[in-house]
């Protein structure tokens, strides 16, 4: 099959970029869409222009790293999967594709579809985690956890930060990512003591980054590879409103 | 950081600069205003009663002068509660519009999201529409209002003359749909907002969200309606 | 060159415990003086960081992907490994050491082991309190499974996803260290070469990936959990970006590589569809706990498998290993699939895949409990072949997926290169020659958490370290070094991609070095790479420059060091005498097909040292031991 892409190409920060028309006139249908990409780069390295920058490298839906829109979709048509994962078969011979990077003010574009997600880093850093040193852990029997705490806490602790729900939100929130891991962990047990402190600095953290805040609209459930639930964004929402309304700081 | 305790306004502060905040202060007003609008309709609906005048004693009894101050108390607070809504509304808009200063050259969205992704279009026509509702019906600017006496408006005359006029029908049957999408988001938005979400129970919040931004739409729309159709008359 | 391995002697029990008492103590007042660098955030890696910073070290910690979460660890679907014989099912931590050592087919240390069964537990305990989601049972204990084939439940798992889960558990960790200020993270730095100075590693240089700038990092110790080499076959299930620079460079600067042949190749792999093929998908291993293996008992059989007979098919791991069946260890599993496919009786277009069949599994439990056990993996399989395994059976194939090798470490995990650690799959310390399942998640955590920072505390608090300055020859040295091989690369200007050398080197490899070698096969690669080498140099063709984000350009420094280190694969495998593991010399079998080990000549580790380009590198022998486990013929009959 033949597709015409048009490639966001953007040399770095600083520079501007522009969407760029391409053909790949020889796809398999079998290939992933990054295998795709792999052979549209080595036709353009034959040429001598540089290939197109992207992310990935797991190639199987886990690592996070991948991930830009294709027809203004994070991560490409086909539900919960990433687009490593995404099949050259879900799109029609001659079809036009559009190929962008995850656009939020906290997201800078690095090159091409590369964008730089260290904010999500920084959320985590401010506080998604439990404070646990090596070596101080009890038993893990000691610490009982009912099943469905646990099996709710996995579905949230699923995510992987590849950054989705953030390019796919009007408002660049990062809410499904925050409230993966504010859920994640104030599901478990040993999540408890920290969690009135690890709302509120996570949330602080995102307003720093500039992230946008949550409208309750849904896109991002929609991309999500992961198929995380908005249901981690109203225990977000619970938490933190009950620890402000307790009078817990942050600090 | 500072360990010092901080003030009571301090927290309110610190509270509300937090998106989450300025959506919580969203969610009550809209409790609120949500509250108003399910009783306006009870009130509205009055004008359906066998007993014509039941709807004009029921003005009445809220015009009384010695319910003035009730009256005034109530107006403040909605408009208080109206004021928050748009403030907070437009300060996260413009929070949210600045998270991507680049747009996406295309960008497609999942349809479901109609009604969240138009609530900032929606909520100042529906905005719109209620100083243009309280200037035809409270304040008499756009037509003249008949009176049965002092403090006693005939409500029922006023609406009926009100929504013959095709124009006003139309304005308020759209303001009427956009509602009923505002609710059908701001319903169940209201309760992701404060953090009221269960697997098992979300589903049960959106036909919640979904029958009363219906019930409260058709129910309203149902007056002009009717008047056009000549099922109400003086 | 004398390996001393510092194994301790004495009760195996108590070696480890004995070994710590003996280990110098940092005063924790100074603990703050000390940096250590640590390269790779994976399991090995991301926990030895944030626990030397718990501990009170100055980490400076590297990456080469935008985030330490990303790190390769995260794919492990199976599990973890731990003797806490929670299931009362006969499990100890000398059972699961003596499986281990067994598995290993004899080929590691038995000390090392024991220490590595012995900490399994106080993972699981760590893992628990950092929240890792395990699986529980309706109790809310922690439930276990049994996996690849062990006899006791000792698995812990999350899901498919225990790799992940524990990989952010560690990561966590060291973001809250970050916040601390005791880590300093560097993501989308690529370490590019070790920098030594009167004989200690002291540092590393880095290039970078997004500005192009080349800068050297100075500290007291240096720590490589950079993953294994599996790449170097093109084609394997390791991550993309998965790479050998780190540990090849090191071992260019003077540590020992040991044991490179020892390569393992995963059974249950999505076969290669196209020569489009970027990387190989692993269905776990889980599925051959229901999924029965077969192929045609008639050679190119093209017949729809719904439309063979049952007298047709030939269930070969059944036939041949009654009492173990489809669950035989991953090296039997994979040879057999290759022996079936090179006597022509291969499935799918390509003849290289045979069939994992669910048909009466679903028959005798149901499809609900089948999509129950391995719904997820097989939705996996169904989106990257379009075909349903509900209804026709999965095409497998072996991929290279581990490698058992890699840089020589002593039992402190230090490399020939004093202050230079090499933890997790880098080392080539615990699985000998071939890995169990669920125990690699087990040895990166092993020496990151509980290891590394007890051993570590030894070297620093018994050296001396002068400060040294950015100017100083050897810094200075290194750095051209990395600027010369960066400016060949883009100079070279020549017409072929890196990729396309890349699969040339993989197809060369997986041929002539994969699942099973000859004398003669090795020796014809091992005449052919140093051409290809040549080639490449000359004909590679990397465009842009080495001053902006260059895809290319980092592909091709990695792939360089791969058509070095695949030579000394070759050498290695060429060199071992004998089958065992993941490595099977055809001239080496019992009558009955099976790896046949050479107990009294090549009962030793190989340890290869690094004696400059083109000249053949030199062969130090560690002996192996067995006083508790006596090696005796792997049976699954």
């Amino acid at each position: 099959m033949r597709l015409i892409l048009h490639i966001w190409r953007q040399r770095n920060a600083a520079e501007t970029g522009r969407m760029v028309r391409y053909e790949a006139p020889d796809v398999n249908p079998d290939m992933s869409f990054l295998e795709m990409l792999d052979v549209l780069n080595e036709g353009l390295i034959a040429k001598g222009e540089d290939p197109v920058a992207f992310d990935h490298d797991c190639r199987e839906g886990i690592c996070g790293m991948c991930g830009f829109m294709i027809n203004g979709v994070a991560h490409g048509p086909l539900r919960g999967a990433t687009i490593c994962q995404l099949h050259m078969r879900h799109f029609r011979d001659g079809q036009e594709l559009y190929l962008e990077p995850w656009r939020a003010r906290a997201f800078p574009v690095i090159r091409d579809l590369v964008v730089n997600r260290s904010a999500f880093d920084r959320l985590i850093a401010a506080g998604g985690f439990i404070s646990v040193s090596t070596g101080s852990a009890p038993d893990g029997n000691a610490i009982l956890v009912p099943k469905e705490s646990a099996d709710r806490a996995m579905d949230a602790a699923a995510c992987i930060g590849c950054g989705a729900c953030v390019a796919m939100c009007p408002n660049a929130s990062a809410s499904l990512f925050l409230g993966a891991k504010i859920a994640h962990l104030g599901l478990l047990p040993q999540g408890q003591p920290e969690r009135a402190g690890r709302v509120q600095k996570m949330v602080r953290q995102s307003l720093q980054e500039r992230f946008g805040s949550c409208t309750n609209i849904g896109e991002c459930e929609a991309v999500c590879p992961k198929e995380i639930k908005l249901e981690v964004i109203a225990r977000m929402h619970r938490d933190f409103l009950k620890a402000a309304w307790s009078g817990h700081s942050a600090d | 950081m500072s360990s010092a305790v901080a003030s009571p306004l301090d927290k309110a502060v610190g509270f509300y600069q937090a998106p989450i905040g300025k959506k919580a202060v969203m969610a009550v007003t809209g409790v609120i205003l949500f509250g108003y609008v399910v009783a306006h309709l009870l009130g509205n609906l009055q004008i359906y009663s066998a007993d014509r005048q039941q709807i004009n004693q029921y003005a009445a009894f809220l015009h009384d002068p010695s319910h003035a101050g009730f009256l005034w108390g109530a107006r403040t607070f909605l408009l208080a509660a109206v004021l928050l809504h748009m403030v907070a509304a437009t300060q996260l808009w413009i929070q949210n519009r600045s998270a991507r200063p680049v747009r996406y050259v295309k960008k497609d969205d999942v349809p479901t999201a109609y009604a969240a992704r138009t609530m900032i279009w929606s909520g100042p026509i529906i905005a719109a529409f209620v100083v243009f509702h309280v200037l035809h019906l409270t304040a008499g600017t756009v037509l003249p209002l008949q009176e049965l006496g002092p403090n006693r408006p005939d409500v029922r005359a006023n609406v009926i003359a009100g929504f013959q006029h095709p124009a006003v029908a139309g304005f308020y049957v759209l303001a009427m749909l956009l509602l009923c999408l505002h609710l059908y988001h701001g319903v169940w938005s209201m309760f992701q907002s404060v953090g009221v979400s269960h697997p098992r129970y979300t589903i049960w919040l959106k036909r919640f969200a979904a029958l009363s931004a219906l019930l409260i739409a058709l129910g309203n729309i149902s007056i002009p309606v009717a008047v056009l159709a000549g099922l109400l008359t003086n | 060159m004398e390996l001393n391995s510092k194994t301790p002697t004495g009760p195996i029990e108590t070696r480890w415990d004995r070994h710590r008492f003996s280990l110098k103590l940092v005063n924790p007042a100074n603990k703050r003086k000390h940096t250590v660098i640590v390269v790779g955030t994976g399991l090995a890696g991301g926990s030895a960081a944030a626990t030397l910073a718990e501990l009170g070290y100055n980490i400076k910690c590297f990456c080469f992907q935008d985030s330490p979460r990303r790190a390769h660890s995260i794919a492990a679907q199976g599990g973890i490994n731990a003797a806490k014989n929670y299931h009362n099912d006969g499990d100890s931590v000398y059972r699961l050491f003596y499986d281990t050592v067994k598995g290993g087919d004899f080929r590691s240390r038995e000390s090392n082991v024991y220490r590595l069964a012995q900490i399994s537990v106080n993972i699981i305990d760590q893992c628990v309190a950092q929240g890792v989601p395990f699986a529980r049972e309706y109790s809310g204990y922690l439930d276990n499974r049994s996996f690849g084939g062990a006899q006791v439940s000792r698995t812990f798992y999350a899901r498919g996803q225990t790799g992940q889960q524990l990989l952010l558990g560690a990561y966590q960790a060291l973001e809250r260290q970050t916040a601390a200020g005791r880590v300093q993270m560097f993501p989308r730095t690529e370490m590019l070469d070790l920098i030594v100075i009167d004989g200690q590693a002291r540092g590393i240089v880095t290039r970078n990936l997004v500005t192009g700038a080349v800068e050297s990092h100075i500290a007291d110790a240096v720590v490589l959990g950079t993953g294994g080499y599996g790449n170097v076959y093109y084609l394997s299930t390791n991550a993309k970006g998965s790479n050998a620079t780190a540990i090849w460079r090191a071992h260019k600067r003077g540590a020992l590589f040991a044991n490179p042949c020892y390569t393992q190749i995963h059974p249950t792999c999505i076969p290669v569809s196209g020569d489009y093929q970027s990387k190989l998908t692993l269905m776990s291993e889980s599925l051959r706990n229901d999924g029965r293996v077969w192929v045609p008992v008639k050679k190119g059989d093209h017949r729809a498998p719904s439309t063979i007979p049952e007298n047709e098919r030939d269930y070969y791991l059944e036939r041949r290993y009654p009492s173990f069946g489809n669950l035989v260890p991953r090296d039997v599993a994979s040879r057999n699939s290759k022996a079936v496919c090179d006597e022509g009786r291969g499935v799918g277009e390509t003849g290289l895949a045979v069939y994992l069949d669910f048909r009466d599994a679903i028959e005798r439990l149901g499809a609900h409990v089948i999509k129950e056990r391995y719904g997820n993996l097989f939705d996996m399989y169904e989106r990257i072949t379009g075909e349903n395994p509900y209804t026709v059976p999965m095409r497998i194939y072996p991929a290279i997926h581990y490698t058992m090798g890699g840089l020589w470490v002593d039992y402190n995990l230090m490399s020939t290169i004093p202050g230079l650690y090499v933890i997790g799959e880098g080392n080539f310390s615990d699985h000998g020659a071939n890995r169990l399942g669920a125990s690699a998640l087990m040895q990166g955590l092993a020496d990151g958490y509980f290891v590394l920072p007890n051993t570590i505390g030894d070297y620093l608090a018994s050296h001396r370290f002068d400060a040294v300055e950015a100017g100083h020859p050897a810094v200075r040295e290194a750095e051209s070094q990395v600027a010369r091989v960066t400016r060949r690369l883009l100079d070279a200007k020549g017409s072929r991609s890196v990729d396309s050398f890349h699969r040339e080197l993989g197809k060369l490899m997986w041929d002539y070095c994969g699942m099973s070698r000859t004398a003669g096969g090795l020796q014809e690669a091992l005449s052919k790479i140093p051409g290809l080498r040549d080639r490449f140099w000359s004909e590679v063709k990397v465009l842009g420059n080495g001053e902006e984000l260059n895809q290319s350009l980092e592909k091709a420094g990695r792939v360089a060091d791969f058509f070095e280190l695949a030579e000394l694969i070759c050498i290695d495998a060429l060199h071992r005498n004998e089958s065992c593991g993941g490595h099977f010399r055809e001239e080496y079998q019992t009558p009955d097909g099976e790896a046949a080990r050479e107990d009294n000549a090549c009962s030793y580790v190989a340890a290869w040292e690094y004696r400059g380009a083109g000249v053949a590198p030199e062969l130090h022998q560690e002996p192996l031991y067995f006083e508790y486990v006596h090696p005796s013929q792997r049976s699954y009959k």
